[in-house]
Parts: C-alpha cells; structure tokens; sequence
C-alpha cells in the first residue's frame, strides 16, 4: 500500500478532525429532532391520538438517524482510537445512562400502540420521553467537563487511568448548563419537525415549545460563552508541535493556560463564524416560528446546532480530549489518532458512501414528506405506530 | 470479598452479546424471506403474498427494534469496558465496524422505516426494493462484523509499534479477506437463516394445527422448508471449523472440541461421547468413530490434527520467545525509537514480534515478564487450553442440533413438494417445538468460537486479562444489574407482543386485489 502516501499524515487527522464534527453535527441534526420529539412528547400531546401522531413524525426515520450516533462510535473507534478509549471508559456511567435510556427508544416506537391499555401506553411515552431527555443532557453534560478537562492519566504503556470519583461530579454547574444548552437546543429542533409534520393543536403547542427553546439555546449559550471566557482555563500545548509524528500523546506537554480556549478565535478571527451561526440560527427559528415559515424554521435550528458543535470544536482546536490531572496525557489532533494508512482508507470508505448515504436518507425523506395522516393513524391501517 | 474486574468485565461483555444475538439470527434470516416472499408478491400480483410478507414483516419488526437496541450497546462497550483493547487494536478493529455503519446499516435502517411506512407511497417494484435493501444491509452488516470478529481469532495483516504501542494495519485485504472471517460470514449468515426457516415452519405449522390462515400458513411453509434446508445443509457442511487449522489457537480450540489430548494419526477419530476432564487431562469413557475428526477439521484424510499436550509445548515455546520479544521492546522503548538500538535487538524484536502476546500471559503471575519463572511459565503456557468440557459438549450439541433442522426441513421440503403439509399432526407439533432450538444452536455456536478464544481477546496478541478498562467493581456490578434488568424486562415484553401478534394472526386483506383472485385457484392450493 503507497497509495496513502497520496495524503500526508497531517491532512488526513485534520481531515479525520474535521469529519469527526461532521458525525457529530449529522447525529445532532438528524437524531436530534427525534431526541428534541421525544423530550416534548409528553407535553405537546395530551391524547392519545396527538401522541400517535407525534410518535409517527418520527416512526418511519428513527432508525436510519439513530445509525449516525452508531457510526459516530464505530468512526471515533477506527479513526481516533485513543479517543474512544478514554472517553467511553471515562464517562462509564454517563455512558450507561446514555445507553440505557437510547434502549428504551427503538422498542418504545414500536411497542406502544401494540396493546390498547392506557397504562401501557403511558408507561411508553414516558420511557420515550427518558429516552429523549436523558442522552440530550448527559451528552450535553460531558461536553462541558471535556471543556474543562477530564481527571485521567496515561501510564508509559498507555494504560488508561480515569481518576474521578463519582457521577455526580460531572454534574458541575458549567457541566450543567452545557446539558440544558443541548436540550434547549435539540427541543429548539425537534419543535420545529413537528411544526413541519403536523397541524391543528400539536402544532400550535410545539411552536409555543419551540419558541421557548429558541430563546432558552441564545440565551443558555450566551452564557457559556461569557463563562468559558471569563471563568474556564484552556489547554494549549507547549512542546513543539509535531504533526505527522506517531500516535502517542505522551510525546508532547501541554499546560493550562488562562484563556486558551478564546486563543483561536483571536489568531483566525474567521472562525467566529461558527459561534455567529449558532445565535443567528437559533434567532432565525425564533423568528421564522413566529412568521409560520415552517421549512425554513427547521433549516434555521440545524444551522444553529452545526454552529455550536463547531464552535466547541474550533475553541479546542487542536486538543480534543483534555485532561486536567495529567495535562500531557491530553489527547489532541495531532497525537489520538489511528495510523496514517487507516485513516487513509477510512477516507476512502467514507468518501464513498456518505454521499450515498445522503442520497438515499435524501430520497426517503421525499418519499415521506409532507403532514402526518392523523386519520391514516385512526383508521388502524398499515403500520403505523 | 473481591471481585476480579476481568472476570466482571466478561461477565458483562458475555450477557449482552448473548443477548443481542437473540435477535440478531432472526433479523438476518426473516429480512431474507420477507424479501422473497415480496419477490413473488411482486412478480405474481397475487396478495396473499403481500399479506404474507406484511404478517411476517409484523413480526420481523418486534424483532428487530430489540436488535437494534442491544446492537447499540455493543458499539460502545469496547471502549467503555475494553478500554485497553480499543487502544491497543482500534486502528485495525474499529476499521470493520465503521465501515459497518458506513456500507450496512446505514441502508438497513433507512430502507427499514420505508419497509412498515412505505406501502402506501410507493409503488410495488419501488417498495420491493427498500425490502431487498434492508435484507442486504442487515446480512452486509453481518459481514463486517465478522470480518472484525475473524480479526480477533486469527489476526492477519497488522504489526505491533513500539512508538504508539499498539498494534496498527499493514496490510488492510489481508484483514478483508481473513479465511477465519469468510469461513465465519459463511457460516453465521446460513445459522440466521436456519432460525428465521424454523421459526416460520414452527409459527406456520401451529397454524395448519389450529386450522388457521392455511392459505398463508401453507405457502409460508413451502418458502421455510426449501429456504431452511438450503440454510441448514450450508450450515453444517460449511461450518466455522473449516478456519480451525489456520492458526494456533484454532487448532487448541478444534482440540478442545474434540477432547484430544494427544496428536492422533491422521485421519483422527471423532469421539462422539466421553467425559473430558480438564484436571487429569484426558477424557473419560470416549466413545471413537474413526477418521470422522480428521474429516471434519481437515477435510482431508493425511492432514494431522495436534493434541492439546503438543500445543501446550508450542505455546511455552512461544512464551519464552515473547520473552525475547519483551526484552527488545522495553530497549527500544528506553532508546526512544527503533532506530537508537543496536541490530541485534532490532533483529531479536523482528524475530520475535509477533510472539509478543505470548509473553504478555505472564502479566498475571509476575509484573515483569521477563523475571517469571520455569513453573510461572509452564502455568501460563497450560492457561492457553480453554475449558475443555464446555467446549466439548457445546459443539456436540449444537452440531446435533444442526443434523436435526436438516432432517426437520427435508422433512417439510418433501410433504410440502407431496402437498402434504396438514397430513401428519405430530410433525407439525414437532416443528412447534422446534422453534427455540436453533437459538440454542446460535449461542452454543458464540460459546464454543468466543468462550474458546479465551485466554486470549485477540489470539496471540493480547490476554483478554490485558484488556480491560480500570473500573471498581462496585461500578460493574451496577452495569450488570441495569443491563440484566431492562433486558429481562424487554424480553418478557418481546415475547408477549410476539406472541399475541402470533395469536392475532395475519391482518385481513380487504383490498379489491385481494378479491380478484380466483375462489376455485385459491381451494385448489
């Protein structure tokens, strides 16, 4: 295999670093309105035939958006290896909140309307809330202690020591309001699905939601922002960069610096765009909720949630993992990622079918599109859920 | 009291693999049948195949959500629990499972919600083909899963680096084409599509008992019989041991099966009956069939197959070469690159690299390899010899199993050919009872190839006691019961709703083109 040499190492993580935020923002974007439904599932709908129709906005692509989180952990997997490592072990139990409320979805959309017990049903919707909820938090919640470094440590053989103590202290304040910031935020999306995919009193009340989590989003990372600038330290690294060496990120030191997070946005004042767009999105939903532009609202909350990943992204650049105990054992760009010819190839791969990907999640979302048949769902026909 | 974090992690790992793979066979082999039975749908116009392929789809879909569920917790448990192996293999294991995502499932899950959504949205031949795209994402799926599990077992085209310390990919179609990894594709697709054969011939037949839905239950049992015994004849003449001589391992576990302590002439016999005991070592009150193992392993009757004492002896040899191999290592690493040492070091890591995992098992006895002892040694070494009753007697049962769903399908293959399918009431009961069997055979089978794997996670490279994350165990017992919790849950409820949609039957076609086909056609069948 030459064929890799095509691509230098250094273009290829920062290739890799780059579709790392295009995997996450994909899931944001489209597994996020099915988290921010299931959160409003409960408060949108009242009767049983309004929560039919909400959970059928989302029946028919559930599946295929949840495979972006699943590709997210196999591409985290084959391309930052490190990084899978250390953060899945790291967050053990936020992991297994994680998971253990995402099971309760596929099976909730499928089994609710399967008995006609009102109890049942209920016991459903509310699992299906959890199942919303809770992932938008705790993923939200560990973003922002990644922010302000994560208490673990590598030894000499890259054995992977997480040395904090319990769940609850990821639960800090600055952890906490990043989780709201991505439940106000996914809400903000979800809302607006369900603006476009339904009508009468589901519609009007997810509006009066969205609206509520428009506002929630500006305001909440508004204040993270001011936060992150005036009460988080950074990381930077202070050896000299090498960013074509071998996968090891003891090679180099890092430190914490004062302010280091803002660095970025001073030496490439472009990068500003990513935070720009997550308010302006965020104020466009707003405002394209009041004026009754349904598609554009929708457009509008996706623009703002590609602009707040990226701005955490661009903010830590080129660290992706920090840590607050052992800085030097911080994962970043330059030192987490796989070899030179996985990275290579998975470039390949990747190349390949998410453009098809696209095309076919494109076509079936044509297919699909338009209101949902509430008197299809009365009538029992098909398989509606 | 003090529990081993290993032994919790497998523990962990062993549940919710077992556990997925409930749903996953059926996944595989129904989207299969599914898809056929709306093939003919399509190319006959006739709907009782369209009600078929709905009925079926109803309960593909109970399912597969669980499937799915579970499937998600695989994803990501190798770093939350496996912390140390996705370091170590990640650059060549996670390559399989992205491109699973990428390539499979990706088309599975999207083509699925148009599968139950889409009847009404498209047209017939645009609806036929989102089935085909969800049966061939869901068996593609299964292919680059087992093209990252053959990795483990046989861990082709990958080298160890002393700078990142792990091992990373240098020959990326060597992974691909894994003759472990094909024999296993093979092998475990034909099982999911022997679980699905059954479980449509058992449904079916209880139907014909009760006098129910004949039309639908008739048809679906032709489609199972021939589609089962295809499956099952593949399945066992095609099994997973044909990759059983490629590497070291393989040859402990193909010894292991066959309770064979010492090499035998070529061909070896099979013992189709004996007490293997692991302490004395050897296997009590054998029963011999002459030359059957020696076919079966070897599909040849002049190539021998080792005993597990011989092995054991490879295996201390390769302990003290990974001892070499170490010694290397940990020079290069003080000089900081390859580079910085002398050439005979050099040489001796080249020599002995590959052997490095070997000195690895040692970990468990002595902190540092290389001051372990002969006895510490000779332990380690018989460490490399699975439980040998466990395997033994989970591959004889599930290749009973296998021979008993050729027969069953001939069977059904042969009275469904007569038109027979209502004439024997006991064979219908039997195919009722059936219906749990081919799970049993399905995790026998994850038994004997990933419980036989042991001591090792990936063979040669790296101890499974190597691997794991440094959890408390406190928090892996809260794991454990949250996951044997909801599971238990989610499986009693599965089971209700599939049985209730069993009970309920299939929904009644009132469409015109129902109506259209002719009554006489329809008594005649």
């Amino acid at each position: 295999m030459i064929l890799h040499q095509l691509l230098d190492y250094e273009t290829l993580r920062v290739i890799w670093w780059l579709l790392l935020g295009v995997l996450l923002i994909g899931f944001a974007m489209m597994d996020g309105f099915d988290l921010g439904t299931g959160t409003l599932l409960p408060f949108v709908a009242r009767t049983d035939i309004e929560r039919r129709v909400v959970i059928n906005t989302v029946g028919p692509v559930w599946e295929g958006n949840q495979v972006w989180l699943i590709l997210g952990g196999g591409a985290i997997f084959a391309a930052w290896p490190p990084l899978y490592a250390v953060s899945f072990s790291g967050f053990y139990l936020a992991m297994f909140a994680i998971l253990f409320a995402l099971i309760l979805r596929p099976v909730g959309f499928k089994y609710r309307s399967k008995r006609d017990s009102a109890l049942w049903r209920s016991a459903w919707d509310w699992a299906l809330f959890i199942g919303g909820f809770v992932p938008a938090l705790v993923m939200g919640v560990a973003v922002g202690n990644v922010l302000q470094g994560v208490p673990f440590r590598l030894d000499s053989d890259l054995r992977i020591f997480y040395e904090g103590t319990t769940l609850f202290e990821l639960l800090n304040p600055f952890g906490l309001l990043c989780g709201l910031l991505s439940v106000s935020m996914l809400v903000m999306h979800g809302a607006n699905w369900l603006i476009l995919k339904t009508d009468g009193t589901v519609q009007a009340r997810a509006r009066r939601f969205g609206m509520i989590a428009s506002l929630l989003t500006i305001t909440l990372f508004a204040i993270g922002g001011v936060w992150l600038a005036v009460g988080i330290d950074g990381y930077a690294i202070t050896s000299a960069i090498v960013t074509d060496g071998p996968s090891n990120p003891l090679a180099k030191t890092v430190a914490r610096v004062e302010g280091a997070w803002l660095a970025n946005y001073q030496s490439h004042v472009w990068m500003l765009i990513a935070p720009v767009l997550g308010f302006l999105g965020a104020l466009g939903a707003l405002a394209f909720q009041v004026w009754r532009r349904e598609v554009a609202g929708i457009l509008c909350s996706a623009a703002s949630i590609l602009g707040i990943i990226s701005t955490v992204g661009l903010s830590m650049f080129p660290i992706i993992l920090p840590s607050n105990i052992d800085p030097k054992s911080s994962l970043t760009v330059w030192d987490a990622s796989s070899s030179h010819l996985t990275l290579f190839i998975m470039l390949v791969v990747t190349a390949i079918f998410v453009p098809l990907i696209v095309a076919y999640t494109s076509w079936v979302y044509k297919v699909l599109w338009g209101k949902v048949d509430r008197k299809a769902i009365e009538d029992g026909s098909g398989h509606a859920y | 009291m003090e529990l081993d974090i290993v032994d919790l992690s497998r523990l962990q790992f062993a549940i919710t693999a077992l556990y997925h793979f409930l749903f996953v066979p059926l996944t595989l082999g129904l989207s299969v049948l599914i898809a056929i039975m709306e093939t003919v749908y399509v190319m006959t116009g006739r709907a009782i195949w369209r009600q078929m392929t709905k009925f079926w789809g109803t309960l593909f879909g109970i399912n597969f959500v669980l499937g799915v569920s579970t499937g998600l917790v695989m994803e990501f448990q190798f770093g939350m629990n496996w912390s140390y192996y996705s370091h170590y293999v990640g650059d060549i294991f996670g390559a399989p499972l992205a491109i699973e995502g990428l390539m499979a499932f990706f088309l599975e899950a999207t083509f699925v919600g148009l599968f139950f959504f889409g009847w009404d949205k498209l047209s017939k031949l645009g609806h036929l083909i989102a089935t085909w795209c969800v049966a061939i994402g869901s068996n593609f799926s299964a292919l680059w899963i087992l093209i990252a599990n053959g990795w483990m077992q046989n861990p082709v085209g990958s080298a160890f680096n002393p700078e990142t310390m792990r091992m990373e990919v240098t020959d990326f179609f060597a992974v691909l084409f894994n003759p472990v990894a094909q024999a296993k594709f093979v092998h475990t697709v034909s099982a999911g599509y022997v679980t699905a054969s059954v479980f449509v011939l058992g449904v079916s037949a209880w139907y014909v008992l009760k006098g129910r839905h004949l039309e639908l239950a008739k048809r679906s049992m032709t489609v199972a019989a021939s589609f089962g015994l295809a499956a099952s004849l593949s399945v066992v003449v095609l099994g997973d041991e044909s990759g059983y001589l490629s590497t070291e391992h393989q040859k402990m576990k193909l010894a292991a099966i066959e309770g064979m302590w010492e090499t035998e002439p070529a061909p070896a016999a099979f013992t189709a009956f004996g007490f293997p005991d692991q302490e004395s070592r050897e296997t009590h009150f054998a029963v011999k069939i002459p030359w059957v193992m020696g076919l079966i392993g070897t599909r040849s009757l002049t190539t021998e197959i080792p005993g597990i004492d011989e092995l054991v002896i490879h295996a201390e040899n390769r302990i003290r070469n990974g001892i070499a191999a170490f010694n290397a290592l940990q020079d290069i690493r003080a000089a900081g690159s390859m580079a910085a040492v002398p050439q005979e070091t050099r040489d001796v890591f080249e020599l002995y690299g590959n052997d490095l995992g070997y000195a690895l098992l040692l970990k468990r006895y002595v902190d540092d390899p290389r001051q372990a002892s002969v006895e510490q040694i000779r332990q380690a070494a018989w460490d490399t010899v699975p439980h040998v009753p466990t395997l033994f007697w989970a591959f004889r049962i599930m290749v009973g199993l296998g021979f008993f769903f050729i027969a069953l399908t001939s069977v059904f293959f042969y009275l469904s050919a007569r038109r027979r399918l209502d004439h024997h009431p006991w064979l219908l009961k039997l195919a009722v009872f059936a219906i749990p069997l081919p799970w049993i055979a399905a995790e026998l089978g994850w038994i004997v190839a990933e419980f036989g794997r042991q001591p090792w996670i990936i063979e040669g490279v790296l101890p499974t006691a190597a691997a794991v994350s440094n959890l408390g165990a406190t928090t892996l017992l809260i794991t454990i019961a949250g996951f044997v919790l909801i599971y238990t849950v989610l499986f009693v409820v599965e089971m209700a709703l599939m049985l209730r949609a069993i009970r309920k039957g299939p929904e009644p076609d009132d469409t015109p083109e129902a109506a259209l086909v002719p009554k006489a056609l329809a008594a005649a069948e």
